[in-house]
């Protein structure tokens, strides 16, 4: 089965919208839903690695040197990873 | 070769879809569908075809399973009644949003409250625009010929929609009728083995049920009405095919004795055949009356109502359940919408009918055209009526 792209009209449109790339809901970018973006002060930073388990878009991994960061493009903003961070090293901002 | 049998229409609604060989039939037990659900159970744990029959707690799980089971690919029937259909509601659309062929016999009963478990036909209307092709029987013969065409139709490479038959609870279920049962080898050479658009299976990963936000939606909601649209050719060719083979003919609005007629009395469902002999009573009298009997109602008959019409003055159309506050009978409200733009077109009248099992017989339907006709093709001040209800 050919998969067709992005439907550009009704008539692109897969039977039954199957689709039979898998992963390809990664290429839906859900970080455009969000308002506010987590920002982390890595001087309050324990490492503890709280933010990475809560996360419920799985968006948040460890880098190179233990710090925490989010992938933009599918963190939709919930709020949920300063909420849960106890030393208070995350806080929201609002989006220009 | 098929044989002459008599045979409760319930039961036989199985056993057509057993002829079918379906894989699966996932039911939930309701009045007056009972002896569909009993007698399914029945065929697979007898082993009379290979199949699963899964026990599921409500009429949403059936559905659900129903869905689930159709793809993988499996040939599936699930059948349901009045409050099942309405629990079932919220997963009706996207069966057909998944392009799945499943096969759904509906015993029509009324719907709550006041509790009732008698026939009209406000179950399944409310059901109108889930997306599922949608017929119906006037008869155990129709009953067990569409079940069969169902699932041919809803299999279809050109149409994969899910299709409802619906056959009037007790009125029709629970009747013993004489009925021409096909044999095995004939339905086999009419009903092709199942080919599936995709299925879930490991080994080749899919993804179905999938996401769509407002940048893709209504392009979605455009494919599935035109598929449901185009799905009518189809029918057509399927209903000739039948009646090649079988020697039964379909469409999608059956006449009778319209050749001439001033006064035309539309129905859905088993009441046809009452109505049939009210207008021969009519026309011996002189009354110039004929009957459209509607077998398809989604996708709606539009050219065939048009036709059906022409020269027409009065058209009563015939509804079997309500649209509160709203136009009157769904049935009335689609015709008149139907034929609004035609440049002549006859003077509708909508009787309400038969509610909750209330009885119909031939003296109704004769006193329901001989009012029309003393109207002389006038337009009445109501919209609709509730035909026989006891004024204070």
């Amino acid at each position: 089965m050919v998969e067709k792209k992005w439907p550009e009209s009704w008539q692109n449109v897969n039977r039954g919208c199957v689709v039979f790339r898998p992963g390809s809901a990664g290429e839906y970018h859900t970080g455009s839903w969000r308002a506010q973006r987590p920002v982390w002060d890595n001087a309050k930073c324990i490492k503890c690695g709280l933010c990475y388990i809560v996360c419920p878009e799985g968006c948040i991994s460890e880098g190179p040197d233990g710090y925490f960061s989010a992938n933009l493009d599918y963190c939709k903003g919930c709020g949920i990873c300063p909420h849960e961070c106890w030393p208070g090293a995350i806080r929201m901002v609002e989006e220009g | 070769m098929s044989k002459r049998i008599g045979m409760e229409v319930a039961v036989a609604a199985a056993e057509a879809a057993a002829l079918c060989r379906f894989d699966v039939a996932a039911v939930y037990p309701i009045t007056p569908q009972s002896h569909i659900a009993e007698h399914l159970s029945d065929i697979v744990a007898d082993g009379r075809i290979d199949a699963e029959f899964i026990t599921v707690e409500s009429e949403h799980s059936a559905m659900s399973a129903a869905i689930g089971a159709a793809a993988t690919g499996a040939r599936v029937i699930t059948a349901t009644s009045s409050q099942g259909l309405m629990y079932m509601h919220e997963v009706l659309p996207i069966a057909s949003a998944m392009r799945l062929p499943i096969v759904m016999p509906i015993a029509n009963r009324a719907v709550s409250g006041p509790l009732n478990i008698l026939n009209d036909h406000s179950d399944i209307m409310p059901q109108r625009d889930s997306g599922w092709i949608s017929m119906f029987a006037e008869n155990g013969q129709e009953t067990v010929d569409m079940i069969i065409q169902a699932f041919k139709i809803a299999e279809h490479p050109d149409v994969q929609l899910p299709v409802n038959v619906n056959i009037d609870g007790f009125q029709l279920t629970h009747m013993v009728e004489p009925m021409i049962m096909p044999d095995q080898d004939e339905v086999d050479r009419f009903l092709p083995p199942l080919v599936p658009y995709a299925t879930l299976h490991p080994d080749r990963p899919v993804s179905m049920g999938t996401f769509a936000m407002n940048d893709v939606y209504t392009e979605v909601m455009k494919s599935k009405d035109m598929a449901l649209r185009n799905s009518k050719q189809t029918i057509l060719k399927i209903w000739k095919e039948w009646e090649k083979l079988f020697g039964r003919k379909y469409e999608p609005i059956t006449g009778y004795r319209t050749e001439g007629a001033e006064i035309l009395l539309l129905t859905m469902g088993s009441m046809g055949e009452t109505a049939e002999i009210a207008i021969d009573e009519l026309r011996r009298k002189g009354v110039p009356a004929g009957l459209l009997k509607m077998k398809l109602w989604r996708p709606f008959p539009f050219e065939e109502l048009k036709k059906a019409v022409q020269g027409v003055k009065t058209l009563i159309v015939t509804d079997r359940a309500v649209s509160f506050g709203g136009p009157g009978g769904p049935v009335a409200g689609e015709v008149r919408s139907a034929l609004y733009d035609e440049p002549s077109r006859p003077a509708i009248i909508n009787e309400i009918i038969g509610l909750g099992g209330r009885d119909m017989t031939v003296e109704h339907f004769i006193d329901i055209v001989k009012k029309a006709a003393k109207s002389g093709g006038k337009k009445r001040k109501e919209a609709y009526e509730f035909y026989g209800v006891r004024e204070a």
